[in-house]
């Protein structure tokens, strides 16, 4: 008998006296009358943004290369991944700033995005209520490991991208896609509860808004 | 209406001036009051303590005391013993196999309440008359606030009160410590919830500390006096039972 | 040979484990009751962290209907366990994950240990876990060589400190920053010769030290927030960065889960994702969360190990009443609202699992083996003021499983040849309670009390036990005539009166 056969014994074992289970409610809000990318979600994202010393920019898809150039200011070596636009890839090669794409086979190690000044990513989805951003590894995103050594990351996001609600957003998700929620710099308590910002993982974070 | 008292062990024994109060209040409030002779105790302690099957001759006999006795609501001045009637007793007959007694004994708990209960939202008042000068706080125990959610009953009562200077209590919510045979057995946890729950009633500066329960009263009360403190407990039931005529 | 000379000899309790300490939980509160700076620090960080959690709750008008679907989905969970392992099983597999089942500590120990062994790693990196810390992984791995490096910036400070957890979410809580300053410059290489107690600074040398261990791990272990069955994802909820690092920089990684930690499906996690945050460090949400399904080409660990823990989860789901402690999704909410908690601390209760779940969960994944068992101890570590209940995420009503508890742990004790002091009192206190005329024969007994009472009307000492009491407190002198008394004698109702 495996340890499988032994602990699913048990299981039907401990709940042999039961019958089934009725379905419960799912009487929580889904959506609200705000649509995806209205105003008033636009307006409590960037609030929510802002709120964890995310730095904000809204702009027009004319004036998002200029955007990217200013984020990436004082910036030497930029990863980006195969499928960020290509606008925006020329942006992040502006001012003498070196680019380097993160694509098998040639994947960055550890240690070389640890010498890497900055990281530009789209993104899946964002959440207006919880200031969230979600990627899931498609196209213009990459491996996590990019949007995760560097010390600063620039997402750029579509207004029509943002919703207001956590079931909105987890309704748009492909599950079994490499998925990272983020919802601010990374933070700890554990010091008699000051609350300390950037520990491990960006320090920076930019969000470019695009109309 | 005719109102049936449960005076709770620990009221007909240690503390019979707050039964005597409730008796006093719905009587001027023009209510008859019967007192099933029989009557003795919930059994929560038993419960609370684990011991289930000695409980259930106690909360048999409960249910038996009010059967066969004429009345439309049971009061007790305890939001306790109320918890334990409405969430507990039928749970105990239940486990000790008897479940007529488990249905008798949730018909019972569906016409008991608790004094600020019955007072508000069965006999529609707040402004019960009465008079009491006195600076009162207020603490509200666990088992009303939690367990039968009375919310702002017992406040809107004293607010009601001619001449009674009411301030809030710090904290209000949390646990004085009490919890039963919990203050025996976890005596130094208890004691050091009691040090920060007379801290609170010190600090608003007033004469009365006031509850619903003489159980949690009982508990504030021993370490106010064992600190000599001037400040003194009183149950809601004696302070609604106050009157210019008679003073409590 | 050994000569009995007929004293009964202490009977020795049940081994020491994460999951139990050495003491019941009165003698191990009196000590800690005792840590001025505990106390303080506690009182700090559970008055903080109550505070935001109930300024996230109060700003959301569907709070309570998902705790109650919170509720309602862990309760299908327990009920279809069986089918919701195996669905996620067959998920985690077809993406490239292998499924490992450990009925217990010791068996999940060595799966880990074999694991690691396999990739010919002697180091590990370890993403905070409370499942890993129940079955002593840590210790485990050291017996055979292998280090196992906390990354949660509190784990690293209890770790490095020689030390245990003393809260689910804050574990640290019990240390200062001074204290956390010492520890590493003691214990940390390259901690700075100038490190000052900023948590700032502090925070930032804990970076620096963990950075080189991250970018250069083989294998990391982890626990999981949520294991979703209809598509094999793993979730991991997070702060620090840590978790990101570890979950997607090495090359092996291998998550321990408790067969509990379940949803059925991935829009399940709408309802986990509001619940938890907010419950846990009082945020709308927290800074990273990780999701991933088997192994992704490509992107991070090429190898994924999940292992399915038991450890005694079985025999709490085998009590209809005592399951619902399953239910639990770690965010401590309870903790921060017990006002026993507040006082004593974690390590009072023994367990990796303190406070009121801890009460309740505890002693049912260990079970409670008699008197001496320090774990029979814990359901009675409350007061039952219900705080826990009010703000439990998914509704598990402690205080009724508190309860619940009791009654098993007096139970165990029946079979005792000699009763103890409690279980004859207890006794005689029914006999007397069922009965009106034994109960008035008692009351009459009382007035020695007026006596002791004196003309102040109070008694300040009694024997033990219940000298317990008068320790701090004061008993108010019994009364002159019971209430029934002056019911039978002395009252007389309005319409007697007017006749009269």
């Amino acid at each position: 008998m495996t340890s499988r056969d032994v602990v699913l014994g048990r299981i039907r074992s401990a709940l042999s006296n039961d019958g089934p289970v009725p379905p419960g409610p799912r009487d929580y809000i889904r959506s609200t009358n705000n649509a995806p990318g209205s105003a008033p979600v636009i307006e409590l994202l960037t609030d929510r943004l802002v709120d964890y010393k995310a730095l904000v920019k809204h702009v027009d898809p004319a004036g998002l290369p200029a955007a990217v150039d200013a984020a990436l200011d004082g910036m030497g070596t930029i990863v980006i991944a195969p499928g960020l636009p290509d606008a925006i890839a020329a942006a992040c090669a502006d001012n003498g700033r070196r680019v380097l794409t993160d694509a098998s086979p040639a994947a960055m190690t550890p240690q070389e995005l640890d010498a890497v000044d900055a990281v530009v990513t789209t993104a899946r989805v964002a959440i207006a209520m919880s200031g969230t951003i979600i990627l899931d590894g498609g196209p213009g995103q990459g491996r996590r490991a990019i949007s995760l050594v560097p010390d600063r990351h620039i997402i750029i996001l579509d207004e029509d991208q943002v919703v207001e609600t956590v079931p909105e957003a987890i309704g748009m998700l492909e599950p079994t896609a490499p998925l990272t929620m983020i919802s601010g710099p990374s933070a700890t308590s554990d010091i008699e509860l000051e609350r300390v910002e950037g520990v491990h993982g960006p320090r920076t974070l930019h969000v470019l808004i695009v109309s | 209406m005719r109102i049936a008292l449960f005076a709770t062990c620990l009221g007909d024994a240690l503390f019979p001036d707050v039964p005597k109060a409730t008796v006093s209040l719905l009587e001027r409030l023009g209510h008859e009051v019967v007192f099933p002779p029989a009557q003795v105790c919930c059994g929560q302690m038993h419960v609370n303590t684990g011991y289930l099957d000695e409980a259930l001759p106690v909360v048999r006999h409960h249910v038996e005391a009010f059967s066969d006795v004429d009345f439309d609501v049971a009061v007790a001045p305890s939001g306790s013993c109320v918890g334990s009637i409405r969430h507990q007793q039928a749970m105990v007959a239940r486990r000790g196999g008897d479940t007529a007694l488990a249905e008798r004994a949730t018909a019972l708990s569906d016409r008991t309440y608790e004094l600020s209960e019955l007072l508000v939202d069965v006999l529609g008042l707040t402004d019960v008359g009465a008079y009491y000068p006195h600076r009162v706080t207020y603490h509200p125990t666990c088992h009303s606030l939690r367990m039968l959610r009375v919310g702002d009953k017992p406040l809107s009562l004293l607010r009601e009160v001619g001449g009674l200077d009411l301030v809030e209590l710090p904290q209000a919510e949390t646990c004085c410590g009490f919890g039963g045979t919990f203050a025996l057995k976890n005596t130094d946890t208890s004691s050091a919830m009691l040090a920060d729950k007379i801290t609170n009633v010190l600090s608003t500066g007033a004469e009365v500390c006031s509850a619903g329960d003489s159980s949690c009263l009982m508990h504030i009360n021993g370490g106010l006096t064992r600190m000599d403190s001037p400040t003194r407990t009183v149950h809601l039931a004696t302070i609604l039972a106050s009157t210019k005529e008679n003073p409590a | 040979m050994t000569t009995f000379l007929g004293v009964p000899r202490r009977h020795r309790g049940p081994a020491e484990s994460p999951l139990r300490g050495t003491e019941k939980f009165p003698k191990a509160a009196h000590r800690e009751l005792q840590n001025a700076q505990l106390r303080r620090n506690l009182a700090h960080a559970t008055s903080t962290i109550r505070a935001k959690r109930a300024l996230v709750v109060q700003e959301m008008p569907d709070w309570e209907a998902l705790r109650d679907s919170g509720s309602a989905i862990k309760t299908d969970v327990m009920a279809r366990m069986p089918e919701l392992l195996e669905q996620l099983e067959v998920n985690v597999t077809a993406r490239g994950g292998v499924v490992h089942w450990a009925a217990d500590a010791e068996e999940a120990n060595r799966i880990v240990l074999q694991l690691v062994q396999a990739t010919g790693a002697n180091e590990i990196v370890k993403v905070k876990s409370m499942a890993t810390q129940e079955i002593g992984l840590n210790e485990y791995l050291e017996e055979y060589g292998i280090a196992a490096v906390e990354t949660d910036l509190a784990e690293l400070i209890v770790q490095l400190g020689h030390d245990k957890p003393s809260h689910i979410l804050v574990p640290a809580i019990h240390k200062n920053r001074t204290q956390v300053r010492d520890i590493f410059l003691a214990e940390m290489d390259d901690a700075p010769a100038d490190l000052t107690d900023e948590p700032r600074r502090l925070a930032m040398a804990a970076r620096e030290h963990l950075r080189r261990k991250f970018l250069t791990a083989r294998v990391a272990v982890s626990g999981a927030n949520f294991g979703i069955a209809d598509t094999g994802t793993l979730c991991v909820l997070e702060s620090e960065g840590n978790g990101r690092m570890c979950l997607t920089l090495p090359q092996t990684l291998i998550t321990v889960m408790g067969i509990e930690k379940l949803l059925p499906t991935f829009t399940d996690l709408e309802v986990f994702l509001q619940l938890l945050p907010r419950s846990s460090t009082g945020e709308r949400m927290n800074p990273y969360t990780s999701l991933w399904t088997g192994v992704h080409p490509g992107d991070g660990p090429q190898e994924f190990h999940l292992v399915l823990l038991d450890n005694g989860r079985t025999k709490a789901l085998a009590d209809q009443v005592g399951r619902a402690a399953l239910h639990c999704i770690r965010c401590s909410a309870c903790l921060n609202v017990c006002p026993v908690y507040e006082r004593t601390g974690g390590h009072a209760y023994g367990s990796v699992y303190p406070g009121p779940i801890g009460a309740v969960l505890t002693p049912q994944l260990t079970g409670m083996e008699g008197h001496n068992d320090p774990n029979s101890s814990l359901p009675f570590a409350s007061s039952l003021c219900g705080a826990c209940y009010d703000v439990c995420p998914v509704k598990i009503d402690i205080p009724s499983l508190l309860v619940e508890l009791r009654a098993r742990a007096i139970d165990n004790d029946r079979d005792r040849t000699i009763p103890g002091g409690w279980d004859a009192a207890m006794r005689a206190a029914a006999w007397v309670m069922s009965d009106e005329k034994r109960f008035a024969a008692i009351e009459k007994t009382l007035g020695v009390g007026r006596v002791i009472g004196g003309r102040k009307k109070r008694i300040r000492h009694l024997p033990p036990p219940l000298s317990a009491w008068t320790t701090s407190r004061d008993l108010p002198a019994p009364p002159a005539q019971s209430f029934r008394d002056w019911w039978k004698n002395d009252h007389q109702a309005p319409s007697a009166q007017q006749e009269s």
